[in-house]
């Protein structure tokens, strides 16, 4: 649980503005759900938070600390594509949490350390639904269940915000609505403070305590790269009131829909 | 059925795989007999009855002058060459290339002058060598080598910097630095593909060594092919260079089969 606040913060490549003017602020435990059009920058706003890329102006911090312009144990991530290893079976994927983080310059944990990350590890795919899968490689597994390892080995570097890049986008719908209730039994487990993106407005609506809308406020047509994209909507969605969360596109207000679809 | 979809059986591609061998083995054996019908000492195309004694004689007859198998002491010889100079050139691209490949820094240092020293012709710089080196086993270790070294150092640079950097974020939010990710991430993906790039090598490998043993050797496969050539001796020379191919296509299998079994995850339809 950890609060982030980002001020002012702008990202140009050379002559293009990408983002501009871009202030939030997530309270601990908020799920905030980032949605825009392709090429908008809420995924580079994301590498941003998660120092993968480095922002041209502004500032972020996380609980009142600026964060490193690398990556670390703060915060954790779950991609598309590529989040897990794919030369280590389903529990060594897991085991790598522990080897990182206490195996020293050998990288490995040796006796009693080892069994006690290999039954987490094991415990944590039981959760998950993996636990007949622990000594398969990735490569044989649905895109389902190498997300499902994905955010298991995340959650296990215990971060203090969890970073989601469009997690489920190349899920089915079926999956994707199983990933949703893991997903939200995890968040009100851990109460994290989450970063979701997503092209699914549906899922932005369902899973998220708020959505942000990224889009340009200014446009010049002779030169694109001008104007960057900021934060256009910042709807707060109160889950105790709501009746229960939509599950289709019909529901969302007119403008988001369009400006994002 | 369209050539493009018609697939011959598994018994049918054994059958065609042996055709061209068959093909070369026979017009071969008829061109020896219809020379050896005009002229019995005719040295060009010999027999492979001429042929398997020279190699029997070669290979468990200990020569008169040295006592030793010629055939195994030139084996032993050259594959210990070829091996050394594969070897260090390995060793040397697995850590060159991990680093150049990783590391910004090593990239922008080396990265400019590993591209230009892999363009230099290997065997111009033999000279070079033999004068350094002088004519014993360095200068024809360094020649496989050095020939072979950059190539691979390259390949396994690239291989590097293909690593999803999606992957390299993750590593990092799990809490590894740049020593662990080698070890854990970089050198367990880059493995598989070092082993392709010394199958690769093998052959440019085996083309500096038989260049190295032809101009300065006393023993080795390709110093025997050399000079058993002054006297004409095909039906040594032809024995030696299927030998030659044998030991090849043995260590091309053998080194697949140790990527297979060793890495099975970068092998998903042969694993079990």
């Amino acid at each position: 649980m950890s609060r982030l606040v980002v001020k002012d913060l702008a990202k140009s490549y050379g002559e293009t503005r990408v983002l501009e003017r871009v202030s939030v602020t997530a309270a601990p435990g908020e799920f905030l759900s980032l949605v825009g059009a392709s090429g908008c920058g809420k995924s580079t706003f994301l590498k941003i938070v998660l120092g993968q890329e480095t922002a041209t102006a502004g500032t972020l911090t996380v609980d009142g600390r600026p964060v490193p312009p690398e990556p670390t144990t703060d915060r954790g991530i779950v991609y598309q594509r590529y989040s897990v290893f794919p030369h280590l079976t389903v529990r060594d994927n897991l085991v790598l949490v522990a080897d990182l983080k206490h195996g020293g310059p050998l990288a490995r944990v040796f006796g009693p350390k080892r069994r006690t990350a290999r039954d987490e590890a094991d415990a944590l795919l039981e959760r998950v639904g993996l636990r007949h899968a622990a000594d398969l490689y990735p490569a044989s597994l649905s895109g389902g269940m190498q997300q499902r390892l994905a955010i298991a080995q995340t959650l296990l570097g215990r971060p203090k915000i969890l970073l989601l890049d469009e997690p489920f986008g190349a899920l089915d719908p079926g999956i994707r609505v199983e990933m949703h209730a893991l997903l939200l039994e995890i968040w009100a487990e851990h109460r994290m403070t989450v970063l979701m993106v997503t092209h699914d407005i549906g899922e932005a609506f369902k899973l998220g305590t708020r959505v942000l809308v990224f889009d340009k406020v200014r446009r010049d047509p002779q030169f694109p790269g001008a104007y960057g994209a900021t934060i256009t909507y910042d709807l707060p969605l109160d889950r105790k009131t709501r009746p229960a969360a939509p599950t289709d596109a019909g529901v969302i207000p007119g403008p988001v829909l369009q400006r994002s679809a | 059925m369209r050539l493009v979809n018609a697939r011959p059986s598994k018994g049918s591609a054994l059958a065609l795989a042996t055709l061209p061998f068959l093909v070369v083995g026979t017009l071969y054996v008829m061109a020896s007999m219809d020379r050896l019908a005009v002229n019995p000492d005719d040295k060009l195309l010999p027999s492979l009855g001429q042929m398997g004694a020279a190699f029997h004689t070669l290979a468990v007859v200990p020569d008169r002058r040295s006592g030793t198998l010629i055939l195994w002491a030139d084996t032993t010889a050259s594959l210990v060459r070829l091996f050394s100079g594969v070897g260090i050139a390995a060793t040397v691209a697995l850590t060159l290339g991990i680093a150049l490949g990783f590391i910004p820094r090593v990239k922008a240092t080396l990265g400019a002058f590993v591209a230009v020293v892999s363009v230099v012709p290997p065997l111009a710089v033999l000279p070079v060598l033999f004068i350094a080196l002088g004519l014993g086993e360095t200068a024809k270790i360094a020649l496989i080598a050095l020939g072979v070294g950059p190539v691979m150092i390259r390949d396994v640079a690239q291989r590097v910097a293909e690593i999803p950097a999606e992957l390299v974020v993750k590593a990092q939010t799990l809490g590894g630095n740049t020593w662990t990710m080698i070890l854990r991430l970089v050198l367990p993906q880059v493995m598989p593909r070092l082993i392709v790039a010394v199958r690769l090598a093998l052959g440019p490998a085996w083309l500096f060594l038989i260049a190295a043993e032809a101009i300065a050797s006393t023993e080795g496969l390709g110093y025997r092919i050399f000079l058993v050539r002054r006297y004409l001796s095909m039906d040594v020379i032809l024995p030696y260079v299927v030998w030659i191919t044998v030991l090849a296509v043995g260590t091309d299998w053998l080194l697949a089969r140790l990527s297979a079994a060793a890495f099975p995850w970068a092998h998903p339809r042969e694993a079990p």
